[in-house]
């Protein structure tokens, strides 16, 4: 029997509320910024949340014009993000073996913003002026698929859709497909762009999104007693997932290593989490199973933390539960509180920040933390980055979406 | 008032500039859509929409078959404008 194939970082990229790339959003994390803004936008006025994360760096600023009209906000973003984490990589132009470089890159909603401005046009003017690249823009692989149209990669074009654990599950997948061989790099990540009257009205009405339209900045509070909901946020992260065998072959640079994934669903709503964490401990016990990392060994964990009353009580104590006494000694990061909730996104860009926090060895913090909830006992990083400790050590970013899905992404420092 | 055919193709170029991310000099009558100027299927109808709103003429889809150059469908616009 045949080792399997270690899979490493070779490239991140990032296009975020707090920076239009990865370094800029990492240093904006460090600072413990905030990235949450109120919406200037009319439509905004009669809505019951008022604020978002929007991106800091429009898109129009580094794409053509022409590639603004033909690609959703989604795929804009996207591709945007895996340029970066491409050229991050120490490639340039397309892959020499097209065959052997894949994508995966998913989207929570899809493109939303397109699909509702073409049936404002219907509406307004009349069929012909649904525009005959609004499929093509509107579907939910339309994101990967521009990014594989940009690298030349034939050995699959992937979007998975899970909710808010789309980016997370795209990097799992991205993972097996390596060490099953079917690619030996893979561009992997998640992308939203739904800061949009109706997503924010039916989320809004859901109850699951914070109205604390009088402090912005301050309404993404995961662990603090105030928490009311998440902040939506928009952007996208992408990361050079390789195999270890062709990422030494031609001497890349290794952020860490993609040591393994853990899935499970909850079976048990639609919208509601399973309240005593079942599925979510199922995955991180999953996770550590398949990347072999036994509890001790966990140092860091980017928590999804969105601030919902609920959901960060029931995502600790299965913490707690799968690590046992060894949980203490993590240092825990919700930085969600900076960067906002990117949905099919967020996956992604806390999976970049959780490996360049093995890189720099620096647990970003989690702001707006007025009074801790006194249900949380574990030791959350507040207000200023903490060191990381030296020699071999693994962080976790976790990841859960509507309709029960929970996906748990394990690296290890190099 | 009718536009003259150096109106419209400079309205023409500007729309195919817009539309394809074509530099609008390189937009001339001898021009083949798709041949020279990469102007595929869905393009097309994007640049045939455009026109319709910018010059008031309706351009069915069977007559959009005939139009493989520039001057094709300057000519026809010219033809079909709005007197």
């Amino acid at each position: 029997m045949t080792a399997r194939k270690s899979v490493v970082v070779t490239g991140v990229g990032a296009t975020t509320p707090l920076g239009g790339d990865a370094p800029s959003f990492w240093d904006g994390m460090l600072a413990g910024r905030s990235g949450v803004r109120m919406l200037t936008e009319d439509w905004a006025e009669a809505l019951p949340v008022r604020f978002a994360a929007r991106i800091a760096v429009e898109p129009s600023e580094l794409l053509k014009p022409v590639e603004i009209r033909r690609l959703d906000r989604s795929a804009q973003f996207a591709l945007i993000a895996a340029r970066e984490a491409w050229k991050d990589a120490g490639f340039e132009g397309k892959f020499a073996d097209p065959t052997r470089l894949g994508v995966m890159v998913g989207s929570g909603i899809g493109g939303v913003t397109t699909l509702l401005d073409a049936y404002d046009n219907l509406l307004a003017k009349g069929p012909r002026a649904v525009g005959p690249r609004t499929v093509p823009m509107l579907m939910p692989n339309s994101p990967a698929a521009y990014v594989g149209l940009e690298f030349d990669a034939r050995a699959g074009v992937h979007a998975p859709v899970s909710a808010c654990a789309t980016g997370a599950e795209a990097v799992g997948h991205a993972i097996e497909m390596i060490r099953s061989g079917r690619a030996d790099v893979v561009l992997a990540g998640g992308t939203e762009a739904a800061i949009h009257p109706l997503p924010i009205a039916a989320f809004a009405n859901m109850m699951a999104m914070s109205k604390r339209n009088d402090e912005p900045e301050r309404a993404s509070r995961p662990y603090d007693v105030g928490r009311d909901g998440f902040v939506l946020g928009e952007g996208s992260g992408i990361l050079v997932l390789e195999s270890a065998e062709h990422a030494a072959a031609r001497g890349a640079r290794v952020y860490a290593e993609a040591a393994g994934v853990g899935f499970s669903a909850d079976s048990h709503d639609i919208a509601q989490p399973e309240p005593d964490g079942r599925g979510v401990a199922e995955a991180l016990a999953n996770a550590l199973a398949d990347a072999d990392l036994s509890p001790a060994d966990v140092k860091h964990l980017n928590a999804h933390a969105t601030s919902t009353p609920r959901g960060d009580i029931a995502e600790v104590l299965a913490f707690t539960k799968v690590l046992g006494s060894a949980a203490e000694d993590v240092a825990i990061s919700a930085t969600k509180s900076m960067h906002g909730h990117l949905l099919g996104g967020t996956g992604a860009i806390e999976s970049v920040a959780t490996v360049l926090a093995l890189h720099h060895r620096q647990a970003p913090p989690t702001i707006n933390i007025d009074e801790l909830d006194p249900e949380i006992t574990l030791d959350i990083v507040r207000d200023k980055p903490r060191a990381l400790p030296e020699g071999q050590i693994a962080a976790l970013n976790d990841s859960f979406g509507f309709g029960g899905h929970n996906v748990v992404v394990a690296f290890r420092s190099v | 008032m009718a536009l003259t055919q150096d109106e419209i193709l400079a309205d023409l170029a500007d729309i195919v500039e817009e539309v394809a991310g074509v530099d609008k000099e390189e937009v001339q009558l001898d021009k083949s859509f798709t041949g020279d100027l990469d102007v595929d299927s869905l393009t097309m109808v994007e640049v045939v929409v455009a026109a319709e709103e910018k010059f008031g003429v309706k351009i069915p889809d069977d007559a959009v078959k005939d139009l493989s150059t520039v001057g094709d469908a300057v000519s026809y616009i010219e033809k079909n404008q709005a007197a």
